[in-house]
């Protein structure tokens, strides 16, 4: 699939960056770091503005009305952090202090490397891309644990505890639900993982059905990881205020919220590529008319991707207004002794099935 | 059997798929919330807010400084010194109550004989500067010759029950 942008505008823009040596290089770099990022801020600013609406919706009230109808609350709010005082405890480490937002933020910016938007839309194709990811998305509990630790504060550090433990957990749960996409696709690059879904029958051919189980345990997992509600207990704002977070103000505390924003878009991404065929169309090719306009919106490409996208990040949301939060010890039973288990005995069966070559349709 | 039908319910998230459908279920239902500036909710006619001293129709304060609303306001918010006037009446020299003390109980205007201290239906007011919630004398006549026909208005409304 040639894509006309990629040919008029943005090869000779490399091209001619690249001729000016190293610093056209660096320069080209940042371009490539920014086409990503920049979507990804302005992605959270109205996904915070979405979760807003609808969290008010499902409690029956309005949410955000008066900044731009509302839409234009998250800038508000961004510019307010922005402005406001850093404050420093005393007693806080200074430099573990400063650093762990950073930390928690740059993992959950670098996994949309490898992230495909399309068959042919990718930052970087690269052929780990699936270790890559796990890499980057286990790194982000760093920045929690070293925020709760250099805060010097009993509840950052009682968070920084509950989230070490927390994410360590789900890690496995979640690594193990991967084992068997990768099992089921035979290939670690994301682009083929998608590409290993599509077939004659449509969202039927999508790994969701032969890996339902995992589909599911990978999603909860993926809202644990990201320690959202219903196990948000690293905040637990009626517990330990903010956990991680309680010391923390202004820009710094903004670059978590920003982190964590991130990374639940990132996880709707995953889960949508891993298990819902990422930007294949849900209709069969077959029962595709052989229209212009409608043939190509219906077919293959991004805007599914995005709609699946939108649909679990609006998950996220959903959970946050329907569960309430679990207590410590029922996550951990959750985490171990019903989630771990249940992606080894579906790795087994997928084992099995591509044994018996169950996965053969996409390859 | 129960056990394992049990076991089946949560495994298979179904208490968990039942919340999420009622919270979806919410989600399209009408809106509670009230646009406050814009839209007001109805207002009874026995509405307790901000204190006003009313007149006689000649323009006489109806205060006669008997100080049954001092004695009455369990909050201790009214002050009231008196004096003998030219005429040889009793009337208040000073008359405030803080704001910042006040229940908006109304015993003081259920205690007054002559009517004079009331509650208005005015909710909406603030402070700019520190003090400025101990209401005087003037302020409160100026407050009650404002607001006269309104008081005027809700008395009417709320006589008939009373």
């Amino acid at each position: 699939m040639s894509n006309p942008l990629m040919d008029m505008v943005i090869g000779p823009l490399r091209d001619g960056l690249l001729s000016f040596g190293s610093i056209g290089m660096l320069v080209w770099i940042v371009l490539k770091i920014l086409a990503i990022a920049m979507p990804v801020i302005v992605t959270v600013a109205f996904y915070v503005v979405w979760e807003r609406k609808l969290i008010g919706w499902m409690h029956v009230r309005h949410g955000p009305m008066y900044i731009g109808k509302g839409i234009l609350q998250a800038f508000a709010d961004v510019f307010k952090l922005l402005f406001k005082e850093v404050v420093q405890p005393t007693v806080a480490h200074p430099f573990l202090f400063r650093l762990a937002p950073l930390i928690a933020l740059v993992p959950a910016f670098a996994a949309w490397a490898v992230v495909p938007f399309d068959a042919q839309l990718v930052l970087s194709n690269a052929n780990a891309g699936l270790l890559y990811l796990l890499a980057m998305t286990s790194m982000g509990v760093y920045g929690i644990i070293l925020a709760g630790w250099a805060s010097n504060s009993k509840y950052a550090f009682l968070g920084a505890m509950r989230a070490a433990a927390q994410v360590v957990s789900y890690e496995i749960a979640m690594g193990f639900a991967l084992v068997g996409v990768l099992i089921a696709a035979g290939s670690l690059n994301l682009s083929e993982i998608v590409m290993a879904q599509s077939g004659d029958a449509g969202f039927l051919e999508w790994f969701w059905v032969p890996l339902l189980p995992l589909f599911v345990v990978y999603f909860i997992s993926g809202v644990a990881e990201t320690n959202r509600a219903p196990f948000d207990v690293v905040e637990g704002e009626s517990e330990i205020v903010a956990g991680h977070m309680v010391e923390y103000s202004g820009s710094q505390f903004a670059l978590f919220f920003l982190a964590e924003y991130a990374n639940m878009i990132l996880v709707s991404f995953l889960t949508a590529l891993f298990f819902l065929g990422g930007w294949l169309s849900p209709i069969p090719a077959s029962w595709i008319p052989d229209v212009p306009l409608l043939g190509t919106v219906l077919g293959d490409g991004w805007w599914w991707l995005l709609a699946k996208v939108f649909f679990f990040a609006s998950c996220f949301i959903w959970f946050r207004a329907s569960f309430p939060r679990y207590r410590y010890d029922q996550i951990m039973r959750l985490g171990w002794k019903v989630f771990i288990p249940i992606t080894i005995a579906w790795i087994c069966a997928t084992a099995l099935m591509a044994y018996f070559n169950v996965f053969t349709a996409g390859q | 059997m129960t056990r394992i039908a049990s076991y089946l319910k949560s495994l298979l998230l179904l208490e968990l798929a039942g919340g999420l459908w009622l919270t979806f279920k919410y989600l399209f239902r009408p809106k509670y919330t009230l646009m406050y500036p814009a839209e007001k909710t109805p207002q009874s006619p026995r509405f307790r807010g901000v204190h006003a001293l009313r007149r006689y129709p000649n323009g006489e304060e109806r205060c006669i400084a008997c100080k049954l609303c001092e004695a009455v306001c369990p909050a201790l918010a009214i002050t009231i010194d008196s004096e003998q006037r030219a005429d040889d009446t009793r009337r208040t020299t000073r008359y405030e109550i803080d704001l910042f003390k006040c229940i908006y109980c109304g015993f003081c205007e259920e205690s007054c004989p002559v009517d004079s201290i009331v509650e208005t239906h005015v909710h909406e007011y603030h402070f700019d500067k520190r003090g400025q919630n101990i209401v005087t004398k003037p302020q409160l006549l100026a407050i009650g010759d404002r607001l006269e026909a309104e008081i005027a208005e809700r008395r009417a409304a709320d006589a008939p029950f009373r």
